[in-house]
């Protein structure tokens, strides 16, 4: 049964990119564990405003765990500690009564904070920018069915493809390392044939962009895997290594 | 090739490489040493056999240089590492997500590499070093030094702590190191993870015998 609790969040705040950050603690009572985590920021923030405070400032968008923009850090987990999910899908009955929950953001020096909360994820774009695309001319449709691919094949495909791009990878990460993010946008395309033909580019200038904006080096530690809430394994780590590899030894 | 420093994972490339190749050399050190278990006589031999010739000095630099490389990359990465890391850390540790032991490798390392260094003051030094350079009082015979050293108590404890740290840090080295040179997928991580045990056991077991099987049952020298 869900109830009401009261709680005490614990939030990161911080001026801006230069300034320092320091945590504070705010008091909330009777939130419904039946509300999301992210309707209690609401209504924390609020309370700050009706208070003549600054709200807390962090980022969401679609709220229904597609579109990858919701983040922090809760309790030493991205998206909290729940399976699966991003934060925007954690709920409130995940929490007890006279709790002390402690939000952070992503901390990573390839995602710097803006403010509170919020991290500059634009690193990404960047990685997509540099090859996470397939070329092809504008035109009528080609037939979906036309190219024959194995079904295997094409649900590994899938299951990259269900990257959102939010980061977590890198939050969990003890390297700050993007690896994880990078290997789901390159296996998605190396899968399939229509990605083949720009493979080699692709793995390597990929991976060359991730360098270039300070990313860690991976260590195989497995955490980003656990916390990925669209369950990306790191055997794609494998393939973008073999991708990549590949690509450099026959250059 | 100038990939190998540049790129990150051209960088994993030669650690992974560099670590199998220092694994080989454990296996090959690992049965040699059991010899001894044998016959302290066939051990003797070994060890005369190897000695200070030129196939054992070649083999030495090769060695010396896979370790060089093992450790200067490990430094380079973990340095790297730290810095993309950024400079706040998190108020709650997650101590979950990943296994202590891959999280730490840098740590076992340096376990590893100080009992290295102690092994062969104590053993290297005596044997090829002192030979190789004409010093006196050079041993070729291995057990003149193996035998003296674990009837000591210290030395097998000393010994036994580094080859736990060794064995953590090969349960996680050796399916990484296939990992990182894209031999993995969805069906052979769990066999790598397993097999990756069973060598890291059967390298550390190897070298445990030994302490505890001279330190019980080969006759006081004194």
């Amino acid at each position: 049964m869900d109830i009401d609790i009261n709680i005490k969040v614990k939030v990161w705040r911080q001026k801006g990119p230069k300034e320092k950050g320091r945590f504070e603690t705010y008091g909330l009572k009777n939130i419904s564990q039946g509300s999301s985590f992210l309707e209690m920021m609401d209504i924390l923030n609020e309370q700050l405003i009706n208070e003549g405070k600054e709200p807390v400032v962090f980022d969401h968008d679609c709220r229904e765990g597609i579109c990858g923009i919701c983040s922090l850090y809760i309790d030493g987990y991205p998206h909290g500690p729940d399976e699966d999910i991003t934060t925007c899908q954690l709920h409130m009955r995940k929490f007890n009564e006279g709790d002390t929950i402690t939000v952070e953001p992503w901390r990573s020096a390839g995602f710097p904070i803006i403010k509170d909360l919020m991290v500059d994820r634009t690193s990404f774009d960047k990685i997509i920018q540099a090859g996470g695309y397939v070329s092809v001319n504008t035109g009528g449709a080609p037939d979906a069915n036309s190219i024959p691919i194995p079904r295997h094949d094409a649900e590994a495909a899938m299951d990259s493809a269900a990257c959102i791009g939010c980061g977590a990878c890198v939050a969990a990460c003890k390297n700050g390392s993007a690896m994880l993010f990078v290997a789901a946008k390159v296996t998605q395309l190396a899968l399939l044939p229509q990605g083949r033909a720009e493979a080699k580019k692709r793995a390597k200038s990929m991976v060359a962009k991730m360098d270039e904006l300070g990313f860690g080096n991976c260590t195989n530690t497995g955490a980003c895997e656990v916390e990925c809430p669209k369950n990306i394994a790191i055997t794609d780590i494998a393939r973008l290594n073999y991708e990549f590899l590949n690509a450099k030894i026959r250059d | 090739m100038h990939w190998l420093i540049n790129s990150t994972i051209g960088r994993k490339f030669v650690m992974s490489i560099s670590g199998l190749f220092l694994i080989l050399f454990l296996l090959f050190h690992m049965s040699m040493n059991l010899v001894l278990v044998f016959s302290l006589d066939a051990y003797d031999q070994v060890t005369q056999f190897l000695g200070a010739n030129w196939y054992a000095v070649v083999a030495s630099l090769i060695l010396a240089a896979g370790f060089i490389v093992h450790i200067l990359y490990a430094s380079i990465l973990t340095l790297q590492n730290q810095k993309a890391r950024g400079k706040d850390k998190y108020a709650v540790k997650n101590t979950k997500d990943a296994s202590w032991s891959s999280k730490n490798m840098y740590v076992l390392g340096f376990v590893v590499l100080s009992f290295l260094v102690l092994h062969m003051i104590q053993f290297w030094y005596e044997m090829q070093f002192k030979e190789l350079f004409g010093m006196e009082g050079a041993i070729n015979r291995g057990s003149e030094l193996i035998v003296p050293l674990f009837k000591q108590p210290l030395y097998v404890i000393v010994y036994l702590i580094a080859f736990v740290a060794l064995w953590l840090h090969l349960t996680h080295g050796f399916w990484s190191a296939l990992h990182t040179v894209g031999w993995n997928n969805t069906i052979w991580m769990k066999r790598l993870k397993n097999i990756s045990y069973v060598v890291a056991t059967i390298i550390v077991a190897g070298f445990t015998v030994i302490p505890i099987y001279v330190y019980f049952f080969v006759p006081s020298p004194f």
